[in-house]
């Protein structure tokens, strides 16, 4: 068990609660989420509350974080999107928060969970699709229309940009999800290479040192791709929701 | 005397050193650190492409899974729209490869229209 791969992933209720014959149960991935929470929000509150006017290292890191989504968020929306700033920077501490808290050894990595990225991009997908039928009415459907597109085919790429849209969450959610499974379980793999190579004697604890090196490596990549994955999400976000704020240009 | 000769003797130790460091600079760079650094943006690219793909196959097949079976067209509705969703799935990838223009904007024009509004 202990060296099994997947059992960092598995679910455990802490505080069984269940209403109306549904599951409502407070577990470790609800647990880490509020951890999250907490950590990301008292990071930012903490940091800036000495209100310096040349910060200090922590100040500037969390008004680098803040420049960095709002340059990323006028960059893909325009000046209009800036209404939808309090959201992605909300989303992008979040998802970067829970992969840097999942770095650590016996945590929980929240976003190794398909149903929490999901969750995420459904969130992205209808703050997107809400906000372009209020916006714009049907005008929103424009999106779907390219012009400059013979008239014979439009009916079929009308079919096939619908699709894409809808593949959209699948992909934003998915991308994030595998980048972490996938991250966790080599490195549990690699680490598990190591306990059992070194129970094999003198020799074993010598060859251990190969994929000791390789995990200390993969750790150094799994911070990059933290940061990139939150990154990625973050620049998806502004993209679909500048589709949201300009359709059918 | 001794005050007007260090600044020259430092100015020329900083030259040669800078010299010394630009004789190594590139040829480090050309070595490992460029070639570690694309081979970790490719395997990011690979992955961003393929999940793009394969997640608009699976939307069109889903898709014409759940028409068939509220419509009960089976298995038409599974044909067309896998068909589609490869289509999708294309057109995801090259659009994200940034070959095909964003969502709305088809012509090099209209691009320029969005940025400024």
């Amino acid at each position: 068990m202990a060296n099994d791969p997947i059992h960092q992933f598995q679910i455990s209720k802490w505080i069984p609660i269940e209403i109306g014959g549904l599951d409502f149960s407070f577990t470790n991935a609800s647990a880490f989420m509020v951890a999250t929470v907490v950590a990301a929000g008292a990071f930012l509150f903490l940091t800036t509350s000495s209100r310096g006017l040349v910060p200090g290292r922590l100040q500037s890191i969390s008004e680098m974080s803040y420049e960095f989504v709002a340059s990323m968020l006028r960059d893909s929306a325009g000046s209009h999107g800036m209404r939808f700033f309090p959201f992605v920077f909300s989303i992008f501490m979040f998802v970067l928060m829970a992969n840097l808290l999942g770095l650590f050894p016996y945590f929980f990595t929240v976003t190794s969970h398909i149903i929490v990225t999901f969750a995420l991009a459904l969130l992205v997908i209808g703050t997107v699709v809400v906000y372009g039928f209020w916006k714009h009415g049907f005008g929103f459907l424009k999106l779907f229309v390219p012009q400059g597109v013979p008239g014979i085919v439009v009916p079929l790429v009308v079919l096939i940009e619908i699709v894409s849209f809808l593949s959209r969450p699948v992909s934003l959610s998915v991308r994030l999800f595998a980048n972490m499974l996938a991250g966790h379980i080599t490195l549990k793999v690699f680490a598990g290479f190591v306990t059992s190579m070194s129970a094999l004697g003198a020799v074993g604890v010598a060859g251990a040192v190969l994929p000791l090196i390789m995990t200390v490596a993969i750790t150094g990549l799994e911070f990059l791709v933290a940061f990139m994955q939150a990154y990625v999400f973050a620049v998806l976000t502004c993209m679909y929701l500048n589709d949201a704020v300009h359709p059918g240009h | 005397m001794a005050n007007e000769d260090r600044p020259d003797d430092l100015e020329r130790r900083r030259s040669d050193l800078e010299k010394a460091l630009a004789a190594r600079r590139p040829a480090k760079r050309d070595g490992g650190e460029g070639k570690e650094q694309g081979s970790v943006a490719g395997v990011g690219n690979a992955l961003r492409l393929s999940s793009e793909f394969v997640a608009g196959v699976a939307v069109g097949a889903a898709l014409g899974w759940f028409i068939d079976r509220y419509a009960g067209t089976s298995p038409w509705g599974l044909i067309v729209f896998l068909l589609l969703g490869f289509g999708a799935g294309v057109l995801n990838v090259l659009r994200s490869a940034g070959l095909i223009a964003e969502f709305g904007t088809q012509s090099p024009k209209g691009d320029k229209d969005l940025r400024e509004k």
